[in-house]
């Protein structure tokens, strides 16, 4: 579905902060990406989703090689990926529900207020439906994120440091929806630098784990 | 101008609620659309009533000369036969006469006071001659009137209704010319505000195109502001103008010369076309900008 080929990549003109990196999404797959602090996943999670190119090598979207896609076919293509970004990047100005509703909103597809409500009582927002994005609490943020990512029913979540700023009971509720939509037959990649984590995923679904380090993907054994 | 540009404008109240509120932005967009609409009424009246004042002269004065002769008491009967015998003779003439006392009392009444005694006064004897077609050739005419009747002097107005109707035709290429540069100034302003309304909201239209959005969802979103508030401040700006118009002060009377800065007739018609023409300006100023800053966008 997502296909890095030999991929590298540098900001501006600086070093390469990832090189030769090779990665396959397989339809239905859950990968977690790991490595420090700065080791560049947020870099690779937009590769993936197109909000950056590589600066060597290929990345193909559901088979098509990124460049050849046009900016009509980049926005189609954001609405088949779902996407947990690090600061959620949520609009200000809107509620917690329009903002939930946005990808749908803004695609111009018809937003069912039944969906919305059970979306909104899957990650327990229903009583922040109408509050700013400004007066939720980390946690809270995070699974509106989550809930906005699958507004559309994408095929692909990419959640960066879903986990974020939230406690560990938060952590391990984020964990089951995202899990839970593995189950559901979406193909998942959880960026995050906490172990525990993965480690508390191990129980309830089947991982691959990615660890970059020295601008190199690799795969983590059994060290973890 | 493609239909689907003007089908954004309609469609999609929901989307209005994406582009946060441009305040400032907005307000000077109003505030220019408006002042510059006031302004395009203003130069449209000029050149319309310049227009109608370069026609009224050239039509009025062109059709119409006058012969005059000052000749000796005794000798007027005589010239003024002679030249009604050129004039009857002279192609491009469809009329002449001789005015009659009652009407030259009446042209030097505003000077001497009414009852003059037309008959003790040296007057010259006046013929008003009415050209058809082309008109006539004066040089050949003053020629053959110096020949026959030396005391007849031909008026025939060129003299000083050609500079008038030069300066008419100036000043309508002035309020012409005022449009034009209107037009430049409203799509110039209105790309600066919505420029700066998009690098405003930079932050919201990276999130939009995170999301899915299309540009043309983006760009149409900043359009219809901006097209909305353009077009409501020209209608507020157009509507002063016409309203400070129609205030001014008139001089015109039938028989006068001097056109009032004012519209007339079909006239009263074009300011009407002001806002939709800033609309469509502003739409494509708009269009413009967003282009500009969507192309740098991932
Ligand atoms: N827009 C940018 N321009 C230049 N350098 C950047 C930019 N974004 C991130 N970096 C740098 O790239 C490195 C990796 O960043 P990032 O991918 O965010 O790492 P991670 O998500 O693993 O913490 C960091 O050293 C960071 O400073
Ligand atoms: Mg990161």
């Amino acid at each position: 579905m997502i296909e890095l080929d030999n991929v590298a990549y540098s900001y501006g003109n600086g070093p390469a902060l990832l090189s030769d990196v090779s990665l396959k999404l397989a339809p239905g797959s859950f990968h977690f990406l790991t490595g420090p602090s700065g080791a560049g996943k947020t870099t690779l999670l937009k590769l993936c989703y197109k909000d950056l190119q590589p600066t060597l090598g290929h990345v193909r979207f559901f088979g098509v090689d990124g460049p050849e896609l046009s900016r009509d076919a980049v926005a189609s293509l954001r609405l088949k990926i779902g996407v947990v970004h690090q600061d959620c990047q949520f609009l200000d100005h809107l509620s917690v529900a329009e903002n939930i509703a946005l990808p749908l909103t803004v695609s111009g597809r018809p937003i069912s207020a039944s969906d919305l409500d059970d979306l909104l009582g899957w990650v327990g927002l229903s009583d922040q439906a109408m509050q700013y994005p400004q007066e939720l609490s980390g946690g809270e943020r995070q699974r509106a994120a989550l809930a906005r990512a699958v507004m559309t029913a994408p095929d692909i979540i990419l959640a960066d440091e879903p986990t974020g700023n939230v406690d560990w009971d938060m952590s391990l509720r984020l964990l089951s929806l995202l899990v839970e939509l593995n189950k559901m037959g979406k193909t998942v990649l959880i960026a995050t630098h906490d172990l525990s984590l993965i480690r508390a995923s191990k129980s309830q679904v089947s991982t691959r784990v990615l660890r970059i380090t020295g601008g190199r993907l690799t795969l983590a054994g059994a060290d973890l | 101008m493609k239909l689907s540009n003007l089908l954004v404008l309609a469609t999609d109240r929901q989307a209005d609620r994406i582009v946060p509120p441009t305040g400032y932005t907005v307000r000077l967009t109003l505030f220019t659309a408006a002042s510059l609409a006031f302004l395009a009424v203003f130069a449209l009246a000029l050149s319309l009533a310049t227009s109608r004042v370069a026609t009224q002269w050239s039509d009025a004065l062109a059709r119409s000369s006058t012969i005059r002769i000052s000749a000796p008491q005794d000798q007027m009967a005589a010239q003024v036969a002679a030249v009604e015998s050129i004039l009857q003779t002279t192609p491009g003439i469809s009329e002449f006469r001789v005015l009659s006392n009652e009407e030259q009392a009446a042209l030097l009444e505003p000077w001497l006071g009414a009852g003059i005694p037309i008959d003790a006064l040296p007057v010259p004897a006046l013929i008003e001659v009415i050209e058809a077609g082309d008109g006539f050739a004066a040089e050949g005419l003053r020629l053959r009137l110096e020949a026959e009747a030396p005391d007849a002097v031909l008026d025939d107005h060129t003299r000083w209704r050609q500079p008038l109707v030069e300066a008419a035709g100036g000043l309508r290429l002035l309020g012409l010319l005022s449009l034009l540069l209107i037009g430049c100034a409203t799509a110039a302003m209105i790309t600066l505000a919505a420029q700066a309304a998009l690098a405003a909201n930079k932050q919201v239209i990276e999130v939009l195109r995170l999301v899915g959005a299309r540009d043309s969802y983006i760009a149409g979103a900043f359009m219809r502001r901006f097209t909305n508030r353009a077009a409501l401040g020209a209608t507020v700006g157009a509507a002063a103008g016409v309203i400070a118009i129609t205030l001014l002060p008139g001089t015109r009377t039938s028989e006068s010369f001097l056109t009032d800065l004012s519209f007339e007739g079909l006239g009263w018609i074009t300011p009407i076309f002001v806002p939709p023409v800033v609309a469509v300006l502003a739409l494509l100023a708009t269009r413009h900008a967003a282009a500009r800053v969507l192309k740098g966008l991932p």
